[in-house]
């Protein structure tokens, strides 16, 4: 079979299995989905106020607190993959809370991802926004609350691209998650780990059919958030 | 009149210094125009004043009270500034000149009331639900204006508020700042325009270096000047 073949079986298997609404695949996608989804809403509700201090104030060691988030944003996911699978394992720090090979491991580990690729962005937009911005919230008054909605509703465009990024980052890795979900069928079986097995025991067909749920659910989560985005560049023009 | 705002040998530096032992009293109710070239500590003085920086040493005062450093709250809400370059909201043009007020928990019926005058003293009544972003630099000059105007400060702090503005925008503003000025809002403008301080101000401060080199009411400034480094200011003869 070349490969041509392979990809037209690939994208048959993909609308037969979407069509029938194959139990196995629907709950690999559920999976999938929850657990980055998870992730990402964890990350952002973490990231989203801690790169808003970080941001905002000024105190001893915030740039090597910065270099570190920024070079967080780039974790290798095998790597956050072991050392949570070390952390959550019987032996470790972790162990007696029993998560290792559950779908909440997964998402641990996900959020480790995320969190600093969102914590990262909103220090970036926030600290771009115009310095004048701070001056004239506190001239006016503003309590600390007032001034932190205003500041985000301001940098919005950049947080929605952290939360872009960050989900873009979750639903297409796979190494942290097979590690500390082990990949277990109808239990941790997720959408990237589902097409490494299946490829490497050779079933392209249903591989390819994953790998284009995959992109398609990448491809509407974006999709939302991206309009979100638009929607705010238009309202600020005035259009 | 009563002293309601004392600065009290304000210096401040930054790389050099921009502020050296500034002192002088502003009655309630008075226009004081701070003028001088560029790089004189005009701004430097103003920020101090609003308590947006910290003065190396001396005191500013407000009604006694020494809020170097820390204004408190209560009397942060009775101040309002204006920057040269107005940084407004991403909400429409009601939205940005309500803010102060709910800052201050106004009552809603009583937020609509003072926004529709301001909006109609500043002549921005047909860019009410216009996004603030999308408006020219004259238009937003005025609604960064009357978002402060609208909770109707004690003491009013401008800095170089009509700098590059067409005459029209810098009419309405000025006619604006004299009407506030009458109600017994006290004001403080820092401008490079001589001729704006001559027509609005009862009082102006000449500042160089980071010095203050005479402060006099308007008459005697521009008349009588005390020194001569004023007149040749005022006389277009300074070489900065």
């Amino acid at each position: 079979m070349d490969g041509f073949q392979i990809l037209v079986d690939g994208l048959l298997t993909a609308l037969r299995l979407l069509a029938s609404c194959d139990p196995e695949v629907l709950n690999i996608t559920a999976l999938s989905l929850r657990v980055s989804l998870t992730a990402t809403l964890i990350g952002a509700l973490l990231g989203i106020p801690l790169g808003f201090f970080v941001a905002t104030r000024t105190f001893l060691g915030k740039s090597v607190l910065t270099t570190l988030i920024n070079t967080f944003m780039g974790l290798p996911p095998v790597a956050v993959g072991l050392v949570v699978y070390i952390l959550l394992s019987a032996y470790g720090p972790l162990g007696f809370l029993r998560l290792l090979y559950t779908p909440e491991a997964m998402i641990i580990a996900q959020t480790v991802l995320t969190f600093p690729i969102v914590c990262g962005i909103t220090i970036s937009s926030v600290s771009s926004l115009n310095p004048l911005l701070m001056d004239t919230l506190v001239s006016m008054s503003a309590s600390p609350a007032w001034q932190a909605r205003i500041l985000l509703n301001e940098s919005r465009l950049g947080l929605i691209t952290a939360v872009i990024a960050a989900f873009g980052g979750a639903i297409s890795e796979v190494g942290a998650i097979m590690i500390v979900g082990g990949n277990l069928l109808g239990y941790t079986r997720a959408l990237t780990t589902a097409i490494m097995l299946y490829t490497n025991t050779g079933e392209f067909a249903i591989a390819i059919a994953l790998g284009i749920i995959l992109l398609i659910i990448a491809f509407v989560v974006n999709l939302v958030l991206t309009r979100l985005q638009v929607h705010s560049k238009k309202k600020r023009e005035g259009r | 009149m009563a002293t309601f705002l004392e600065l009290d040998s304000l210096s401040k530096s930054y790389k050099k210094p921009a502020l050296r032992e500034v002192s002088f009293g502003v009655a309630r109710g008075d226009f004081v125009a701070v003028v001088g070239p560029s790089g004189a500590g005009k701004s430097t003085l103003l920020r101090l004043v609003g308590g947006l920086d910290v003065p190396d040493s001396g005191r500013v005062l407000i009604e006694g009270a020494d809020i170097t450093g820390q204004m408190p709250a209560a009397i942060r809400r009775r101040v309002g500034m204006v920057f040269q370059t107005p940084v407004l909201f991403d909400a429409s043009v009601y939205d940005n000149i309500s803010y102060g007020l709910r800052f201050r928990r106004t009552a809603q019926a009583e937020i609509s009331a003072r926004v529709s005058e301001a909006l109609r003293a500043l002549y921005l009544c047909d860019l009410r639900d216009r996004n603030a972003l999308t408006l020219s630099g004259g238009e937003a000059q005025r609604v960064a204006l009357a978002r402060i105007l609208v909770y109707r400060p004690d003491l009013l702090l401008l800095d170089e508020p009509t700098a590059n503005l067409d005459p029209y925008n810098v009419s309405i503003i000025e006619e604006v700042l004299r009407e506030a000025n009458r109600a017994g809002t006290t004001i403080i403008i820092v401008t490079h325009n001589i001729f704006q301080a001559k027509r609005l101000t009862r009082r102006v401060a000449f500042l160089l270096s980071g010095e203050l080199v005479e402060i006099a009411d308007t008459r005697t400034f521009f008349e009588q000047p005390g020194d001569k480094r004023t007149s040749q200011f005022i006389r277009g003869e300074m070489i900065y």
